[in-house]
């Protein structure tokens, strides 16, 4: 479903072989062209880890690791895949990747691995490498598909980062853990239960979502 | 009545919009109108219903510690488990395939309908997370075939009532920034207190 509403911005790209046209693989999804924001895709796990910041930050380790070594294999054997199986293929080559990080996080860290439970599994169908596979990696050199995967995966990490943030600092008044407002003298802080619960992640994207694109002065019609 | 009370739940309570946000992509995408987010809506149901059954049976029979038992008793200390991800969605892209051949064969005005969304299925996270849940909470497999239904039954209902909404939004002056994107999320977030309310039923 990603795709059609990814194509167009990449495939405009000039052929010279620029360090400033590789640098925008990696700054554009940044800001500009940011998977979550304005691309919409990879909601999902975006809302779903994101009630303290250190899963998070294993989450957004977990899935730059995946776009990047998923858009090289993909941008290595474009050429070797017929198109009519390649979803298949992709599948299989993500599922693989990710099967990898949820074996390496079963063995040094299954705490976080229980706390991530199916979340690690998802990001196989995560919107954002699909649509990075299909958008990018499927039509250029591996190089370009690296730079353009960790871009990617930058842009949904600070986002992800950003919610968990202000969730965990609101809804349990900590950062990483730490209980920041204690260490600042004040006792008792009254945390916002509806932060912690589903609905506070929807409505803390919704209000970055806005500042984002504020900035940023794109506007979906 | 134990299946009946894990219907329910997974249908309002553990929504899967709502409570664990899968399936937000096409949800945000697909649910600009109505008669398109109905049809997107019960291909959901139609492939949860089927894949998550069959995602049992593979769980059950192959892949569990132990389940290869049946074949020798050589074989009743392997433990498959580490391959769930990409058995899953092996037979979950699979279905789809198949079950977008048999739609287009019987039922061709169905097929017009549905066609265009039952490919999309295939990477929608509500589907591969429901064979997840079912395998981390060791489902039998009449619970899970329930929850399987439940949970496209409840995708269903969350989608239409954004349609909803958001043909009704069409109208309405909302700031630049916020269109589109930010007001779907706020919206999703006010449904989620909504469906927040069943919380604690229990039949």
């Amino acid at each position: 479903m990603s795709t059609e509403t990814l194509e167009a911005p990449v495939a405009k790209q000039k052929e010279a072989m620029l360090s400033k046209r590789r640098r925008k693989f990696v700054t554009d999804p940044l800001s500009d062209d940011n998977p979550i924001t304005i691309q919409v895709l990879g909601i999902c796990s975006a809302l779903a880890v994101t009630t303290q910041m250190q899963p998070t930050m294993v989450m957004a380790i977990s899935v730059v690791f995946v776009m990047i070594f998923s858009n090289l294999t993909i941008s290595l054997i474009r050429n070797l895949v017929p198109t009519r199986v390649r979803i298949i293929v992709q599948l299989a080559i993500v599922a693989t990747l990710v099967t990898l990080v949820s074996e390496v996080l079963k063995a040094y860290a299954f705490d976080m691995y229980k706390e991530l439970s199916v979340f690690i599994g998802l990001i196989i169908t995560n919107c954002i490498v699909m649509g990075r596979l299909e958008a990018f990696a499927l039509a250029n050199k591996p190089y370009d598909s690296v730079l353009d995967g960790l871009g990617s995966g930058l842009g949904y990490s600070w986002i992800i980062l950003a919610v968990a943030f202000f969730r965990e600092i609101w809804g349990s008044g900590k950062v990483f853990g730490y209980p920041v407002f204690e260490a600042m003298g004040i006792e008792n802080f009254s945390t916002n239960g509806l932060m912690v619960s589903p609905v506070g992640a929807f409505i803390v994207l919704g209000f970055i979502i806005w500042v984002q694109r504020t900035k940023s002065g794109y506007v979906e019609h | 009545m134990d299946l009946l009370n894990l219907g329910i739940k997974s249908i309002f309570i553990e929504n899967m919009v709502f409570a664990y946000f899968l399936g937000m992509c096409s949800f945000l995408a697909v649910s600009k109108k109505v008669s398109t987010a109905f049809g997107l809506g019960l291909a959901v149901v139609f492939v949860l219903g089927m894949t998550v059954p069959m995602n049992w049976l593979l769980n059950e029979f192959v892949l569990k510690e132990g389940a290869l038992a049946w074949i020798s008793a050589d074989l009743a200390t392997m433990d498959l488990s580490f391959l769930r991800f990409i058995m899953f969605i092996a037979i979950i892209a699979a279905m789809v395939q198949l079950v977008e051949m048999s739609i287009e064969k019987f039922s061709p005005a169905l097929y017009g309908s549905l066609g265009i969304f039952l490919p999309l299925i295939a990477v929608n996270c509500a589907i591969l997370g429901s064979s997840l849940f079912m395998a981390q909470r060791d489902y039998t497999i009449g619970e899970a075939t329930v929850f399987g239904f439940g949970s496209g039954i409840g995708f269903f209902l969350a989608i239409i009532a954004l349609a909803a909404i958001r043909e009704k939004l069409r109208y309405s002056n909302v700031p630049n920034g916020l269109k589109g994107l930010g007001i779907t999320m706020f919206i999703t977030g006010l449904m989620g207190i909504a469906f927040m309310s069943f919380m604690g039923i229990s039949i």
